[in-house]
């Protein structure tokens, strides 16, 4: 029941992305502007060495990642979103909402990373660690900025909020994305990675489980 | 005399804090020397905070099982107490870091995690200061302070982890105070300071309580 609901609203969410393509090309574009602004940026000073492109890289889609999912419950009109309340549960709301943006921002990364590997070359020796770790953090980022784009929903001040709610927060998981992708820089194997990922699992669950359970709160009104 | 032993209780420990902080035998460690005095004053902000933010964080969850008006005011005010703490904290923690390790700021978990701590709260106060309706307020922010509670927790403790260890003794590799934890003449001090500083917190709390029912 749960797994249907949610696979209905996930597929109705993105055709209602493909329908109006502005906002989508507008946050791709939006990735592909920062990284040719960093290139240049950094190109002057010529100090892209591998510590430096994985802490750009991080905040570039941080940046990108808030831009986007913070659209999520905004342009979503009030009547509709009744009207939502009506048809699914509130569990079955906010997991769908946290897949559709893990894939926007798996995309968005990728493409980011793809950008990167043009402009600035490829600084990872493990190129399939690097996408594991950007896969993983994508589930855990898309979590954290959904519930964060729930809360600020509710207020007036919204993209500000959005900010200052979400910043302090993805801090945990980004430490560890940067720490672990540092891993896939400089070539480290599996097995020391292992625990990385582990840690990055347990804030993935963490975060799921304390989305399931107080979303419900903020839905209802 | 039943209902405000305690009071005196704080009253009494910390001025044996202060008194016996300030005129007591503390060893003489290199790198601190006199400084180790700041131990009866600085650690313990941390613990009067830590102990806020779980009373502030266990009054939401109750908020959020009985939406009574009473339990979101003792959240947010264990939250406000929480802070002030925190900012003590932070501001005796820089004295003693310029002196010991000749920096206002330096790169340790222990000190970024304190200031994640301290972005996180003040968030929290401008996500209520932006909602109008009264109960709207308490709702939102009870699941915020949840959230970022649970984070928070997991942040102080998986950052220790993620650096190459932490200037700070008990977990650093080459601690500069080793003899810390085993020196008796601070262990007297220190261990009652603890206790008075959570009571005092305890007290500002219970009347900020007070006063905010009053207004109501």
């Amino acid at each position: 029941m749960l797994t249907k609901e949610i696979k209905s609203l996930v597929s109705k969410d993105i055709r209602f992305e493909l329908r109006q393509r502005s906002a989508i090309n507008g946050i791709l574009l939006y990735v592909v502007a920062i990284v040719f602004i960093c290139y240049l940026s950094f190109l002057r000073v010529n100090i892209i060495d591998g510590q430096t492109w994985n802490a750009l890289y991080w905040t570039i889609l941080m940046f990108a990642s808030m831009n986007a999912v913070s659209r999520t419950f905004v342009n979503e009109n009030p009547n509709r979103q009744f009207y939502f309340f009506t048809l699914a549960s509130p569990q079955a709301i906010i997991l769908s909402k946290i897949f559709y943006n893990a894939i926007l921002v798996f995309i968005l990364s990728m493409l980011s990373y793809f950008f990167y590997i043009i402009f600035m070359g490829n600084k990872a020796q493990n190129e399939l660690m690097f996408i594991v770790c950007v896969a993983l953090g994508s589930i855990g980022i898309s979590a954290i900025l959904t519930f964060v784009s729930a809360i600020s929903s509710r207020t007036n001040n919204n993209f500000t909020l959005m900010a200052i709610l979400g910043f302090p927060l993805m801090l945990p998981l980004l430490l560890i994305l940067m720490k672990l992708s540092e891993f896939a820089i400089t070539g480290t194997d599996w097995l020391t990675a292992l625990i990385y990922f582990l840690l990055i699992f347990l804030i993935d669950a963490i975060v799921l489980v304390l989305a399931l359970i107080l979303f419900p709160y903020l839905w209802h009104d | 005399m039943k209902k405000y032993w305690w009071k005196i209780l704080a009253v009494v420990l910390l001025t044996y804090t202060i008194i016996a902080g300030f005129l007591g035998n503390v060893p003489d460690i290199a790198g601190v020397h006199q400084t180790i005095r700041n131990l009866y004053f600085h650690v313990c902000m941390w613990f009067a905070m830590i102990v806020m933010l779980c009373i502030s964080v266990v009054y939401s969850i109750k908020y959020l099982s009985d939406f009574k008006a009473k339990n979101d005011i003792i959240a947010v005010e264990a939250a406000n107490t929480g802070i002030l703490f925190g900012i003590l904290g932070i501001i005796t923690g820089m004295l003693w870091a310029k002196f010991a390790w000749g920096q206002w700021w330096v790169n340790d978990p222990k000190l970024n995690g304190a200031a994640i701590g301290l972005l996180v709260y003040f968030a929290y106060f401008v996500l209520r200061s932006s909602l109008d309706d009264n109960n709207k307020r308490a709702r939102i922010s009870a699941v915020y302070n949840i959230f970022a509670f649970v984070i928070f927790i997991l942040f102080i403790l998986i950052l220790p982890k993620l650096s190459a260890g932490s200037l700070h003794p008990g977990d650093g590799k080459d601690s500069a105070m080793p003899v810390f934890t085993l020196d008796f003449n601070l262990r007297i001090v220190f261990y009652p300071a603890i206790v008075g500083w959570i009571l005092l917190a305890l007290w500002i709390l219970d009347l900020r309580i007070r006063y905010r029912k009053l207004k109501m």
